[in-house]
């Protein structure tokens, strides 16, 4: 079998008294959408940032394309293409949006203008390209995310981490965003996605892992995941998956 | 190139200023406000640029100085050699402090006490040290030769200082052109985000701190060819930190003129409050303090900014009024 794009092994990791990761294995295969949910708290960002190098874990390893990448810096990973986006959002308010993506572009690029131009063309495929010259401060909630993922974009990378890009979009945004994830995968970049909207996860999603108090609960497809008593409890509490088969049986 | 014009005509007309007038008083005048501006012009890049705000920019301006008379008067090394090592040993503090600061994490204020706590070390150790001169400080002979950097009149020194505030203006402008610059700023906003996004933050600072310091020493070098005198007090001393910073805050932080414009305005009320007050000691600093409340309230971005916005509103005015009826 091929090598996954990115692996985790056994990874833990303790803040004092709380175990927020609690030995996490997971791989996510090259160009296919793997999403991370579970309920608050359970240690989804915290699992994102030792991937992304922001923390580095107490005990594990992490691989991409095969190689350890445990406790690498950022910056470093960013050049290996592995890019995030945060969960709060952090524009570099100052600046315009072109400016912001920009920033990414320079990665590959050592000329403004060439990291000008690339930024534009990234706008456009996130549908930013009307706003380019606003500064990132003036943006909406929608605005700002789509400028999290254009950043991250920017930087052709090819393993996208997205912390709920999808958080606190309303209902249209909502729409408009989904297809934007969709043709970024397209493009052959792999996405994992942090994310509680699951009708969205529902339809981007091919791996869904369920995490739940610092461990993995389950893992499958979408519907299998969904399905599952265990997932269910672990959101709802303990012996709701019973009470809601009880309570739905006489419908059914 | 557009960009390069406003640069061209802000020197063409601080280099006409002694063909108008040969008053030393308006010269000596308007040195000590380009010196400013050129220390503060160092402060900018790593302040108003990266928003890494140090509190001890003497500690480069006095490394300089100190450098430059030094190697004149104990070793005999030509004045426009010590100038150059000057620089050159300023640009190696702000390395040596850079390193120890940003690869510990230190942020903000802690960056910022830091720095003070490096300079006011430096000042008391440079007034203790036999080599320095001590408490007595350092005095270089007057050698009025070319050679020696030293002139009769103040008009070279005008042009050598005006030289030196043009090229770090040339500089910043190429720094806000390029990568290392859009890497700056960005750390400056954001500096996790700048992270995830393949900056190496560390270096990019690093970098900025030691050309910074760069700049600030060869004021530092400057100051000892024109007034051929410093002490621990002058070279080390909080003043300079505190004219580095207010120059730049006041006229606009993060642009490319906001030091030379603050520095000619501090300058200016500097000496409006000695005609008005005679030589009360520190009454200047305390206008200073009002100032720099009434900017940071008021115009954080400063009197660029301010122009900026001003230029802004009148552009929207314009748009405004209706087109003038034809015929």
């Amino acid at each position: 079998m091929a090598e996954p794009l990115l692996r985790v092994e056994g990874v833990s990791k303790r803040f004092g008294g709380l175990l927020a990761v609690d030995n996490v294995s997971l791989s996510v295969e090259s160009g296919r959408i793997t999403a991370l949910i579970g309920p608050n708290g359970a240690g989804k960002t915290t699992l994102f940032a030792m991937i992304s190098g922001f923390l580095t874990p107490g005990s594990g390893r992490i691989y991409h394309r095969g190689e350890d990448i445990t406790g690498v810096p950022p910056y470093r990973l960013a050049r290996r293409g592995i890019a995030r986006t945060f969960q709060i959002v952090r524009p570099f308010a100052g600046l315009t949006v072109h400016e912001n993506i920009a920033v990414g572009a320079h990665l590959s690029r050592r000329s403004r203008a060439a990291a000008r131009d690339a930024a534009a063309r990234v706008a456009q495929l996130v549908g930013l390209a009307e706003l380019v010259d606003k500064p990132a401060a003036s943006l909406t909630v929608a605005g700002r995310k789509r400028l999290e993922l254009a950043r991250t974009l920017a930087t052709e990378p090819n393993l996208l981490l997205l912390d709920e890009v999808l958080a606190g979009l309303n209902p249209t945004e909502l729409a408009a965003m989904v297809p934007t994830i969709r043709a970024i995968a397209d493009r052959g970049i792999t996405i994992v996605m942090i994310e509680h909207v699951m009708q969205a996860v529902m339809s981007l999603a091919q791996q869904v892992y369920v995490l739940s108090e610092g461990r993995i609960l389950t893992a499958g497809s979408p519907q299998d995941v969904v399905g599952d008593a265990r997932v269910i409890e672990a959101y709802l509490g303990r012996g709701a998956a019973a009470r809601l088969a009880a309570a739905g049986a006489p419908h059914g | 190139m557009r960009a390069w014009a406003p640069i061209a005509i802000v020197v063409a007309l601080l280099a006409a200023v002694p063909l108008v007038t040969a008053s030393n008083v308006v010269l000596n005048f308007m040195v000590v406000a380009l010196l400013t501006a050129l220390v503060g012009q160092g402060w900018n890049l790593l302040g108003g640029y990266g928003g890494q705000y140090s509190f001890g920019h003497a500690a480069f301006f006095g490394t300089g100085a100190y450098a430059t008379a030094i190697l004149q008067v104990r070793y005999g090394v030509n004045a426009w050699l010590g100038f150059a090592i000057g620089i050159a040993a300023g640009a190696a503090v702000g390395a040596f402090i850079g390193a120890l600061s940003f690869r510990s994490g230190l942020k903000g204020s802690y960056f910022a006490l830091v720095t003070l706590a490096f300079a006011e070390v430096l000042r008391i150790v440079a007034s203790v040290a036999p080599i320095t001169g001590a408490g007595v400080g350092t005095l270089i002979k007057l050698d009025l030769r070319a050679e020696a950097l030293q002139f009769q009149s103040r008009v070279p020194f005008y042009w050598i200082i005006l030289g030196l505030v043009a090229v770090s203006v040339v500089i910043m402008r190429m720094i806000e052109d390029s990568r290392f610059g859009a890497y700056l700023v960005a750390l400056r906003e954001n500096e996790d985000a700048a992270k995830a996004l393949g900056v190496n933050t560390t270096l990019v600072k690093l970098a900025a701190m030691t050309i910074s310091a760069a700049i600030a020493a060869a004021g530092g070098c400057f100051y000892a060819q024109y007034f051929l005198f410093i002490d621990a007090g002058i070279a080390y001393g909080p003043w300079i930190s505190i004219a580095a910073l207010l120059a730049p805050i006041v006229g606009g932080a993060g642009t490319v003129f906001g030091p030379l414009l603050g520095a000619l305005v501090v300058k200016t009320l500097g000496e409006a409050t000695k005609l008005v007050a005679g030589d009360a000691p520190g009454l200047d600093l305390v206008i200073y303090g009002c100032v720099l409340i009434l900017i940071v309230a008021f115009a954080p971005s400063g009197i660029a900014g301010l122009l900026l916005k001003a230029r802004q509103r009148f552009a929207a005015l314009k748009s405004l009024r209706p087109e003038p009826p034809h015929g």
